[in-house]
C-alpha cells in the first residue's frame, strides 16, 4: 500500500545504522570462530578481514580486500552485523563487497592504498561506508564522498592509544572552535580544512559531525575504551587489542562493559581485574609505516 | 513524567531527544539504580543481542522485567521490540526477551542492511499525515496475538503494534524528526 515511497540507501538509513551501533564495541575476527567470540562477548558488530592490522604490519606486503569465501563463512557464523574492508580509492573492491551483502563498508587505511588521490564515491553505493580521519578537515571530506561513519584512525595494530587520543581531540576540538567562529569566519575555516563549506556550516550550527564519530586504533584495554568514550566518541573499533592479547574472550566482554559504563570508573575497574596480558603494543616512534598517514 | 531510557547500547540519544523535546523528564538508564521512580520505559534500537547480554551483567533484566509486568508503560523500537517479544526467530539461544508483548518477530527478517529502507506508513488515528518509517536491519512481525492492536502495516506486514501500555514499532520513529508517534504514546499511556 505505500511501496511507492520505498527507498534504500538513503543517507537517513545509511546513518541510521551507524545510530544503532552507539554505545558499542565493534571487532575485526578473522575467522568464524572468532566473530562467535565476538559476539558472545556482546560485540554490536564484527569486521571480517584475513590479518589483523598487528599482523599487516609484521608481515609487510600489500593487504587487500579479503577473500568472499572468508568474508561469507563469518556472516554465516554470526546474527550481528558484518562490516569488510577496502582499499582507499579501491570501488571494485567495494562493489564486491556491496555484492555479498556486508552491511558496512570500511574504506581502511589498513589496506594498502589503491588511488593517491581519490577515495570511493560513496554516494554511489545502496551499502553505507565508514572512513577514518586524523582531523576535521579529513572527516568532512569523507562525508562530502558519502561516508555515513567516521571513526578516528588512530594507528592501527599498535595497542598505543596516543594516536587516537590526538585525533580525536583534533576532530572534537575544531568542531568547538567552529561553533564559536563567527559566520563570515567559516570560509576561511572552510579553505583551511579544505573542505566543502555547507559541512562546515552544519558542524558550526550542529556542534557535532553530521555523522557518528567513532573511535579506532589502539584501543587494547576496558580503560583505554573508557577513555575515548569520555573524550567524545560514540563508540570504538578494537582490531588487534582483543585477539591479540592473552585471553580474547574475557577482555571483549570486559571492553563491551566498559564501553557502556566508560562514566562510571568502578564498573571500568571491576572488569579490569584479572584480564590477563594485554597485547604488547608498539611504540609509535618505532614504526616503519604509519597507516594514519595514508588517505587525503 | 519521568521516562527512562534504555541506555546500554544503541539510539537512546535519539529518543531521549525527542521526549526533551516534548517536555518529558527522562533518565538514561544503565543500572538498576536509576530506574527508581520511572514510570514510562522506552527501549532503544540497537543490538538486541548485545543488549541482551548488557541486561545480564548490569543486573537490569529482573527490575526492568518486574516493572514492564507491573504494568509500567514500555515502548520498544526495532531491538527493543524484540526485547518485548513472546516469540523471537533467528535470535541467539541465549538471547533473553521480557515476554509481555504477544507477537512472533523474526530477527533481521527484512534483510541484511542493503535491504534497510524508509517508507511512508498509514498510523490509525494519527493526525497529520503519514508517518515516516526508517527501517534499519528490521525485525519482521510474523504473527500478532489476539490481544493486540495493530497500528500501521507496511506491505500488509504490522509495524506498529500496541498491546495494553506496551508499545512497539519494527522501525525508528526516533529517527524521522517527527514527535508525533512518542506525543501519543506519553498522551496516552499518561492518561490511564
Amino acid at each position: 500500500m505505500s511501496s511507492e515511497t520505498r527507498a534504500t540507501g538513503t543517507a537517513r538509513v545509511k546513518r541510521g545504522l551507524a545510530e544503532m551501533l552507539r554505545g558499542g564495541v565493534i571487532m575485526d575476527v578473522v575467522t568464524p570462530e572468532q566473530a562467535k567470540i565476538a559476539e558472545d562477548a556482546g560485540a554490536v558488530a564484527v569486521m571480517a578481514l584475513e590479518r589483523v592490522p598487528a599482523d599487516i604490519r609484521r608481515d609487510g606486503g600489500v593487504a587487500r580486500m579479503s577473500d568472499p569465501v572468508m568474508i561469507e563463512g563469518i556472516q554465516a557464523a554470526v546474527t550481528i552485523p558484518v562490516m569488510a574492508k577496502c582499499r582507499i580509492g579501491h570501488f571494485a573492491e567495494a562493489q564486491v563487497l556491496e555484492s555479498l551483502g556486508v552491511d558496512y563498508v570500511d574504506e581502511s587505511e589498513v589496506l594498502t592504498p589503491a588511488d593517491e588521490a581519490h577515495h570511493v564515491d560513496k554516494w554511489a553505493f545502496t551499502v553505507p561506508f565508514v572512513c577514518g580521519a586524523t582531523n576535521l578537515g579529513e572527516a568532512l571530506r569523507r562525508i562530502g564522498e558519502g561516508a555515513a561513519m567516521i571513526r578516528s584512525k588512530g594507528e592501527a595494530g599498535t595497542g598505543n592509544i596516543i594516536e587516537a587520543v590526538r585525533h580525536l581531540r583534533s576532530i572534537l576540538g575544531d568542531i568547538k572552535k567552529l561553533t564559536i567562529a563567527p559566520p563570515e569566519e567559516l570560509y576561511g575555516w572552510a579553505k583551511d580544512l579544505r573542505a566543502p563549506i555547507d559541512l562546515v556550516q552544519e558542524v558550526a550550527e550542529r556542534g557535532e559531525l553530521p555523522v557518528p564519530l567513532f573511535c579506532a586504533g589502539g584501543i587494547a584495554t576496558p580503560a583505554d575504551a573508557s577513555l575515548v568514550m569520555q573524550l567524545g566518541a560514540q563508540a570504538v573499533f578494537v582490531g588487534s587489542g582483543i585477539f591479540k592479547s592473552d585471553d580474547p574472550a574475557p577482555r571483549a566482554k570486559a571492553i563491551v562493559e566498559a564501553t557502556t559504563h566508560y562514566a562510571d570508573p568502578s564498573i571500568v575497574a571491576k572488569v579490569s581485574r584479572g584480564l590477563g596480558a594485554a597485547m604488547r603494543g608498539e611504540e609509535i616512534d618505532t614504526l616503519d609505516v604509519k597507516l594514519a598517514d595514508r588517505g587525503w | 513524567m519521568k521516562a527512562g531510557v534504555l541506555a546500554l547500547q544503541g539510539a537512546f540519544r535519539e529518543h531521549r531527544e525527542v521526549l526533551d523535546a516534548l517536555g518529558v523528564d527522562v533518565i538514561e538508564v544503565r543500572v538498576p539504580d536509576h530506574l527508581s521512580g520511572v514510570d514510562a520505559l522506552f527501549l532503544p534500537g540497537g543490538e538486541s543481542t548485545t543488549m541482551s547480554n548488557l541486561l545480564d551483567s548490569s543486573g537490569l533484566f529482573e527490575p526492568l522485567q518486574v516493572l514492564i509486568h507491573d504494568g509500567v508503560p514500555t515502548f520498544g523500537t526495532c531491538a527493543g521490540m524484540i526485547l518485548l517479544a513472546r516469540d523471537v526467530v533467528d535470535g541467539r539461544a541465549d538471547q533473553r526477551s521480557f515476554d509481555v508483548l504477544d507477537i512472533r518477530v523474526r530477527r533481521n527478517g527484512y534483510g541484511r542492511q542493503i535491504a534497510s529502507f524508509e517508507a511512508d506508513l498509514d498510523v490509525d488515528d494519527l493526525r497529520g499525515g503519514r508517518f515516516r518509517g526508517v527501517f534499519i536491519r528490521a525485525p519482521l512481525v510474523e504473527r500478532v496475538g489476539d490481544g493486540v492492536d495493530v497500528l500501521a502495516e507496511h506491505d500488509g506486514v504490522p509495524v506498529l503494534v500496541r498491546q495494553g501500555s506496551v508499545w512497539a514499532a519494527s522501525f525508528h520513529p526516533e529517527l524521522s524528526g517527527d514527535l508525533r508517534l512518542h506525543e501519543r504514546f506519553v498522551h496516552e499511556v499518561g492518561a490511564t
